[in-house]
């Protein structure tokens, strides 16, 4: 069911203590909301907590307080195998695609492994997987090694290694920050595509605003662990109200 | 003699390269980055060199000032000229010499190219004693450039992994502009800085590009940034340049199908399938 609400922050926050240093407050009572279907693009700076965030939200990181809803699962004090089940719903692409890949694993490996919860039909479903992501013909890639593919390509099993536990949402973690301009578009164009077939939504982690308006439907603007506003993005990237936004918005070049 | 016309004579050029041929060479292969390149940056211009990985422009960047890798890199053919000088076959000891000035270079990320174990100040003072040679106080200079850069004057005392990436970008700026440079090479020199401080950054390079009358050569791949900064602007892709002229012309007509493509692709837009622009076909840098 569209629009129903698919992932759930809730008054999240959390703080790092650093020895010989004062509290990090990284995340300072987040709520946020990802609806079934949508595209969401979390805004910042560095340092403005939105990785962290984006961790919490896979459960990678507990939460100091609040709460994560996920599917209608709360996430916090589920057992380990029903926390496994759960988040295979939820599942992360991250920035650098070549540290996310076992390098002593091939990309048929790689995808097998992915497949774990329900081990049918794997190898159709592996080509099926590479098809999905724009790696034709398939079996040329099977057998390769993440060091013998472009970055982009690993980036593309990257996806299609999340697409194999058919998540209801992925969490990309700046998955276009190394890739070339003329790159992008065919990586955003795929998260679309697979937006198309799957149904999934996308919870995106960027500090690139021409992307996050172009690409989502709403955006959440952060800045030093707080979520200082959130509309639709079209109209928070062009008639910001947070001065800190109109800053944001200011300063990113554009082209006329 | 006077020669009246001479006043209104074509600003010199600072930097030239002509027909520049530059190959990497290993026992097994050789790979042209750079393929017949004819640049030119004028006193007092700003101009872009444009490409995404792989096209060659940082390639030209270090070669303008000497800092291929020796053994493993050639310059085949043409030639590179720095106000008016060949220095296509410089030894390293010529460079050295000519480093800072005319031509000074700041680059990406600031962390390796500043001592670690140096304070800021110390840095600074060494580019200063380098080629201000005779400046009565040294002192004095270092405070003078860390107020250009828009430092506080205690930012002296402070080591390098102590300041953001911005401000120790602005220390890069400022060992430069030590060398009194009349041009500025800037290799990609925001890109890994946040938005809001790539802002402060470009300001202060226009800042001070007309208060110190510098010419810049900004090296990036990102088409907004040239937009807004550069007056002209050589577009690279895979060895070549392949459309340069005055900025605003390129981007409101560009004449060449990569250029165009780049353009569309930049601006995020979307067609009319709802899909985002890509560069298909020859020009597809994508090695998929």
């Amino acid at each position: 069911m569209a629009d129903a609400p698919l992932l759930v922050l809730d008054q999240v926050g959390k703080t790092f203590h650093r020895r010989g240093s004062t509290p990090l407050a990284a995340v300072k009572s987040v709520s946020l909301t990802v609806h079934v279907g949508e595209i969401v693009a979390l805004v910042g700076e560095s340092g403005s907590g939105k990785s962290t965030l984006g961790r919490i939200a896979l459960g990678l990181l507990p939460p100091d307080s609040g709460r994560v809803t996920f599917d209608g699962h709360d996430l916090t004090g589920l057992s380990r195998s029903a926390f496994r089940r759960v988040r295979t719903g939820m599942q992360p692409i991250f920035q650098d695609s070549t540290a996310a890949l076992n390098p002593r694993r091939t990309v048929r490996q790689l995808l097998t492994q992915a497949l774990w919860q329900n081990p049918v039909d794997v190898e159709a479903r592996c080509v099926g997987l590479l098809e999905d992501v724009g790696m034709r013909p398939a079996t040329r890639f099977l057998d390769s090694y993440p060091h013998e593919l472009s970055g982009g390509q690993r980036q593309r099993v990257s996806i299609a290694r999340s697409l194999a536990m058919e998540p209801k949402l992925i969490i990309a973690d700046e998955p276009l920050s190394g890739a070339d301009v003329s790159i992008r578009g065919q990586v955003l164009n795929l998260l679309l595509d697979i937006q198309d077939q799957r149904e999934v939504a996308y919870l995106m982690i960027t500090h690139d605003i021409s992307i996050a308006r172009a690409f989502a439907h709403r955006v959440a603007v952060m800045m030093q662990g707080e979520v200082v506003e959130v509309g639709p993005a079209d109209q928070v990237l062009r008639t910001p109200h947070h001065a800190y936004t109109q800053r944001l918005v200011a300063a990113a070049p554009v082209l006329a | 003699m006077s020669r009246p016309d001479a006043a209104i004579a074509a600003p010199r050029p600072l930097l030239q390269t002509a027909g520049l041929e530059i190959a990497y060479v290993s026992r097994d292969s050789t790979i042209v980055a750079v393929r017949d390149a004819s640049i030119v940056v004028h006193e007092g211009e700003s101009v872009a060199l444009v490409g995404e990985s792989g096209s060659g422009k940082s390639t030209i960047a270090r070669a303008m000032l000497g800092l291929l890798p020796e053994g493993t890199s050639r310059i085949a053919q043409g030639r590179i000229l720095i106000d008016g000088q060949d220095v296509t076959a410089y030894s390293p000891r010529q460079w050295e010499g000519m480093r800072g000035h005319p031509v000074a270079m700041v680059f990406q990320d600031p962390l390796s190219y500043l001592n670690p174990v140096l304070r800021i100040g110390k840095q600074i003072a060494e580019s200063v004693r380098r080629h201000d040679r005779g400046a009565p106080r040294e002192a004095a200079r270092v405070a003078e450039l860390l107020e250009l850069v828009h430092l506080p004057a205690s930012a002296a005392r402070a080591y390098p992994h102590e300041l953001s990436g911005g401000m120790r970008q602005r220390v890069l700026l400022a060992i430069a502009l030590g060398c009194r440079p009349k041009l500025l090479i800037a290799d990609e020199p925001t890109t890994a800085l946040d938005v809001t401080t790539q802002a402060e950054i470009l300001a202060l390079l226009k800042d001070l590009r007309q208060r110190l009358g510098m010419a810049m050569l900004l090296i990036s791949h990102d088409l907004g940034v040239v937009w807004e900064e550069c007056e002209r602007a050589y577009v690279m892709f895979r060895s070549r340049i392949v459309e340069s002229g005055i900025t605003r012309q390129i981007f409101s007509a560009p004449q060449h199908l990569y250029t165009a493509g780049l353009i569309k692709a930049a601006k995020a837009a979307r067609n009319s399938d709802n899909r985002f622009e890509t560069i298909q076909g020859e020009f597809s840098t994508a090695v998929d």
